[in-house]
């Protein structure tokens, strides 16, 4: 079985189980069952549609498996906004689906914070559920007729993707975070460079970064056009589940992954992470890269600091450090929305709240917010934001005639103070 | 038979339809705000039978199946690109439009007269009078294809499982 297991990768071997076969080659099609699905407001209410209408089959298959997120737009801001809502509440009244979050933040912290787990086969209506991989699952984006075929079934069939890995290697600097090795990575490979193909994470540069970080580089995977991830567990996603108060610890399968770090793959990518320097994704294209020294000094109106990329407990910590004391431009508009309740709630404890509003922020309830660009701090022609969430598409968040640059926590909050896009270390 | 409407490379969903319409009622409502940050008067302008060009990774970004929708009710049925985002891909094959990779792509000009064989797998433009062959879907794929979609394709296994 090991002999077996050992010319699979991670993903494969995840597939093959999940496709109750020995093995499976790259770019084979195999029907696989799903253990958890996923959708929010963005994207339930159709998939409801086309079960019934166009499946003619009127329950989902397990509703236990069943995950639904309203976070998009939370609260609603609309009366057709509430009308789907409320279609959602009826929509789990009657499939007796119980994993149903209302206000608790961006669907992946969520499932991150409540249900993934290492080995799983997890499929969501929601581009960026590729960032499972960060802690050992397979997982992918797909949209609501697959999921509706799921929610028939339980079942989904897949193109077993190459595994394209980046052997990361060397220390970050100072004020260079896991969102700059995100858009490194995005811009070795560009936009389409990882189409139908995994991103797995390895090598001694991997080994010091926490989860939270991992999962800002899986998440931004989908911006390279990625299927899935995958960071074989170690004992870094053990302390984290640990802290998380639910506890991972099948060390069968750990081992098992483990085995699997060497297996063949269609390329190998060395990155030196003490190389890099803070970067920035221009307009409109999230492979339009630069470093920030080449742009620094560019005026924004609007600074965002949250997301399913960037709006976690630490993310939080690191903006209010560089904050702390300070005030942000005259006329800058500063966001703040914490990913989750939870991490809304941690950062209450630690006063990064405070900070955030003594500075001039507003701080708006967990969800989806800025970055999904269809509810809070619309950009009106001529604006410019600079934000840590993960697309910067024309016209993503207002206006088409608007600019969007992505970045760190912690450049955000040093172009937020100063009012132009800004280095953290000016502002210490 | 149809005009080319000549788009570049990465075009997302968020152009195909924006988010600040995905709550409108119905997906013709949404139909006609189609494109409407790259061309304002697609979705109005749009006639069954043109085709939509692309260039690199069309379709990238969120995973909104009312992307292909809406081109759907607009008329749109084949989609030519150099390469297709992998979701964006399975939402065509899914709702039964037929994504074409093909190098072509870069010589199709806006406005330029096509002419799609689908039975033989040929592209004819009619201004540059070029033909180009592409590879047919093939497999579990184009049986999806031919059935009209996915939802469509698993009701017919269904009833012919009985």
């Amino acid at each position: 079985m090991s002999i077996k297991n050992s010319r699979m990768t991670a993903t494969e071997l995840i597939i093959a189980r999940h496709a109750n076969r020995d093995r499976v080659t790259p770019g084979e099609i195999v029907n696989v069952s799903v253990d958890l699905c996923m959708s929010n407001d963005a994207t339930t209410l159709l998939t409801e549609k086309i079960m019934k209408e166009r499946m003619k089959t009127n329950m989902v298959w397990d509703p236990s498996r069943v995950v639904i997120i309203v976070d998009h737009q939370v609260p609603a801001d609309s009366i057709d906004t509430s009308i789907v809502q409320q279609g959602m509440g009826r929509f789990v009244d009657e499939q007796g689906i119980e994993k149903y979050h209302t206000s608790d933040g961006v669907c992946h912290q969520v499932m991150l914070e409540k249900y993934v787990t290492p080995g799983s086969l997890i499929m969501g209506a929601d581009s960026h559920t590729c960032s499972y991989g960060s802690i050992g699952a397979v997982s992918s984006g797909v949209g609501s007729t697959d999921l509706a075929a799921i929610w028939a079934s339980g079942e989904t069939w897949l193109k077993v993707p190459e595994t394209v890995r980046f052997i990361l290697d060397g220390h970050l600097k100072p004020f260079v975070s896991a969102k700059d090795i995100a858009l490194h990575l995005i811009s070795l490979v560009r936009a389409n460079g990882l189409t139908y193909k995994t991103m797995e994470l390895s090598g001694p540069g991997l080994t010091p970064l926490t989860v939270p970080e991992r999962f800002t580089i899986c998440n931004m995977a989908v911006e390279a056009g990625a299927k899935s991830t995958m960071i074989i567990p170690d004992n870094a996603v053990i302390e984290f589940f640990k802290q998380l108060g639910r506890p991972f610890d099948n060390q069968a399968l750990m081992a098992e992954l483990k085995e699997t770090e060497n297996a063949p793959c269609s390329a190998e990518i060395n990155v030196d992470l003490g190389a890099l320097e803070p970067l920035i994704a221009c307009p409109h294209y999230v492979d339009n890269v630069r470093p920030l020294s080449e742009i620094e000094g560019l005026k924004i109106d609007q600074a965002f600091l949250g997301s399913c990329t960037n709006g976690r407990i630490e993310d939080l910590r690191e903006g209010a450090q560089l904050l702390k004391g300070k005030t942000v431009a005259p006329h800058m508009r500063f966001l703040v929305t914490p990913a989750s309740v939870n991490v809304y709630k941690q950062a209450l404890e630690e006063n990064l709240i405070s900070i955030f509003m003594d500075a001039g922020a507003v701080v708006n309830h967990p969800g989806c917010s800025t970055c999904w660009g269809a509810h809070q701090g619309i950009l009106a022609p001529g604006q410019r934001m600079v934000t840590s969430g993960n697309r910067n598409f024309k016209g993503r968040a207002g206006s088409p005639e608007s600019e969007i640059y992505l970045a760190s926590p912690s450049v955000v909050v040093a172009s937020a103070i100063k009012g132009a896009l800004t280095h953290p270390k000016e502002v210490i | 038979m149809g005009n080319a409407w000549k788009f570049g490379d990465n075009i997302d969903t968020d152009q195909i339809i924006p988010s600040q319409y995905l709550v409108l009622p119905t997906i013709k409502d949404m139909s006609k705000h189609a494109m409407e940050p790259q061309h304002p008067d697609f979705g109005k302008t749009f006639t069954p039978g043109d085709i939509i060009v692309g260039e690199v990774n069309f379709g990238c970004g969120s995973s909104r199946e009312q992307a292909p929708l809406v081109l759907k009710e607009l008329g749109v049925q084949v989609i030519i690109a150099l390469d297709f985002a992998r979701i964006f891909f399975r939402n065509c094959i899914n709702n039964g439009i037929l994504p074409i990779e093909h190098p072509c792509a870069k010589e199709i000009s806006d406005k330029d007269i096509l002419e799609i064989d689908l039975q033989n797998g040929v592209i004819f433009n009619q201004n540059t009078q070029k033909k180009y062959h592409f590879n047919k879907i093939e497999g579990y794929l184009a049986e999806i294809l031919d059935a009209g979609g996915l939802p469509e394709y698993i009701v017919k296994r269904k009833e012919k499982n009985g």
